[in-house]
């Protein structure tokens, strides 16, 4: 796309766009930590994760506010308007998921010491795998403006979803079997359902992206799989709600 | 830019409904018409539809046409020699830039608004009258009476009530405008065309202008041309952008400020060239 012709305003939206691929790679990082010291059990990578939390809270003020200011001056029209309203709605989808990777980081201290066997994590390990690469290519759809990327990972979700579910029915059976891993699979079905989150957050970027490139809407029927709402698990005699 | 996309995924268009302004009947249909000024091709080939009772915008660089366009719409390029327009300028159904038709008829019908102020020398009273003497035979009552529901109309009455009967050169940037139109509305035309009507004007009377512009569309046909984008965006229903005497888009505003179809639009009004 060729220059405005008041550079500064190129400068300005350059700047925005700068801070949101920051703030997506903190996020990021924020995300695998956390899922890696839940792996891990290591308290003093979830302590980082958490104090973390407050520098994408800090980009994402900075953002809105740069935004703000250029709406204010410029006020932008057609892709350059796009572009600094998506660079708001990407920013605040960014800081609800460092929040969500702080919740699991704070599990991961409150379940220290807890009785803990590895298969338990398995399950939340495989999503998270999945989480992070959507949320890395959606990153990357950003950066490179590439709406079909986008569109990608907005489909891709479903497989979270089915996961998520799956992975409901997991850890409530590890529950039936030992009530001893009540506990523990009670704050995993939290971090489960944070990371879930998580990947909605990036198919919203996924849209985001897609209006910001094309000027259009994704349609709201996007492929959902979670059905954990409605999940149920047999228990000799009973059965349970989930 | 739109990159392909699996076409069986659902994607609702950016516009939910069917736009308003589109819904219009039309009003003015620009048909192939060219421009001239002696040798210089100023319009070419343009084709578009000015819906009734709407406000249709006109945006484009200086030197794109635009003013052309204007001005061919109410014939003022008759007033000087070498100036020509070929096509068609339909009308209610009369070609407009046809030579068996008057001009004067055509300038009752279609009012025009300059972007300085153009108050006669004379009382404000007989701003408004004098044109309306030349086409009717008022008595004094009906006159007063137009008068003032032309002054109201222009939003410009309780400021000029007690007043009537001075000189309209006294009054302000933004008066004097709002008086030209309350002339304009006078004679009681069904299209307006204002050619930057405020540019000359400080923001408050922009806005009050703008407010009016708003207003006259109940009753009028309004063409603006404006340099102000934000004017556009603002006033308009419709949007079209010129470029070197072409017509390069025309849509609902809603679309064209934030969604235009054309690269060149796109670069004009994000303020890429121009």
């Amino acid at each position: 796309m060729s220059d405005h012709t008041v550079s500064a305003f190129d400068a300005e939206l350059k700047e925005i766009g700068r801070k949101v691929v920051e703030m997506g790679g903190q996020s990021e990082r924020m995300v695998a930590d956390a899922v890696n010291a839940l792996i891990r059990r290591d308290t003093a990578a979830a302590q980082r994760v958490i104090l973390l939390d407050a520098s994408v809270d800090l980009l994402q003020r900075e953002i809105e506010e740069k935004a703000i200011i250029c709406i204010a001056k410029r006020q932008p029209v057609a892709s350059d308007l796009r572009d600094v309203v998506a660079s708001i709605r990407i920013a605040s989808d960014l800081e609800r998921i460092g929040d969500l990777a702080k919740n699991v980081g704070k599990r991961v201290l409150a379940i220290e010491g807890e009785y803990h066997p590895q298969k338990l994590v398995r399950g939340v390990e495989h999503m998270s795998d999945l989480v992070l690469e959507q949320l890395k290519e959606v990153l990357d759809a950003y950066a490179s403006r590439d709406q079909a990327k986008a569109v990608d990972v907005w489909v891709r979700d479903s497989g979270i979803d089915t996961m998520y579910t799956s992975l409901f029915r997991e850890l409530l059976t590890y529950m039936m079997e030992d009530p001893r891993n009540i506990s523990v699979c009670t704050h995993l079905l939290f971090c489960a359902k944070n990371i879930e989150r998580i990947g909605d957050h990036a198919t919203n970027i996924a849209e985001t992206i897609y209006y910001m490139v094309s000027g259009q809407m994704l349609s709201e029927e996007r492929p959902k799989a979670d059905v954990s709402s409605e999940t149920t698990v047999a228990f000799p005699g009973h059965s349970l709600q989930g | 830019m739109n990159s392909a996309v699996d076409p069986t995924f659902n994607i609702s268009s950016s516009v939910s409904a069917k736009p308003d302004a589109l819904q219009a009947p039309t009003k003015i249909k620009v048909e192939k018409l060219d421009f001239y000024y002696g040798q210089n091709h100023a319009l070419k080939n343009i084709n578009f539809e000015i819906p009734e009772k709407r406000v249709t915008a006109m945006i484009g660089p200086s030197g794109c046409g635009k003013s052309t366009l204007l001005r061919v719409f109410n014939r003022m390029y008759d007033l000087y020699p070498g100036q020509r327009a070929e096509g068609g300028v339909m009308f209610d159904g009369v070609n407009i830039v046809g030579k068996e038709l008057d001009p004067t008829v055509v300038r009752t019908r279609i009012g025009m608004v300059f972007q300085k102020p153009t108050p006669f020398p004379m009382s404000i009273y007989d701003n408004i009258a004098f044109g309306v003497r030349l086409h009717e035979n008022l008595n004094k009552a009906k006159m007063d009476e137009r008068v003032e529901s032309c002054l109201r109309k222009a939003a410009i009455w309780e400021e000029t009530k007690d007043r009537l009967h001075t000189s309209a050169l006294g009054m302000s940037g933004g008066q004097q405008q709002r008086l030209c139109i309350a002339r304009t509305i006078a004679v009681q035309p069904e299209v307006i065309l204002l050619d930057e009507p405020t540019s000359a004007l400080d923001p408050i009377s922009t806005s009050k202008i703008e407010d009016l512009i708003d207003e006259l569309k109940q009753d009028f046909t309004i063409v603006i041309v404006t340099h102000n984008m934000q004017q556009a965006a603002r006033c308009a229903d419709i949007t079209a952008f010129f470029y070197l005497g072409e017509l390069v888009e025309v849509a609902p505003s809603d679309v064209i400020f934030t969604n235009p179809k054309q690269i060149k639009t796109r670069d004009y009004i994000t303020g890429r060239f121009g």
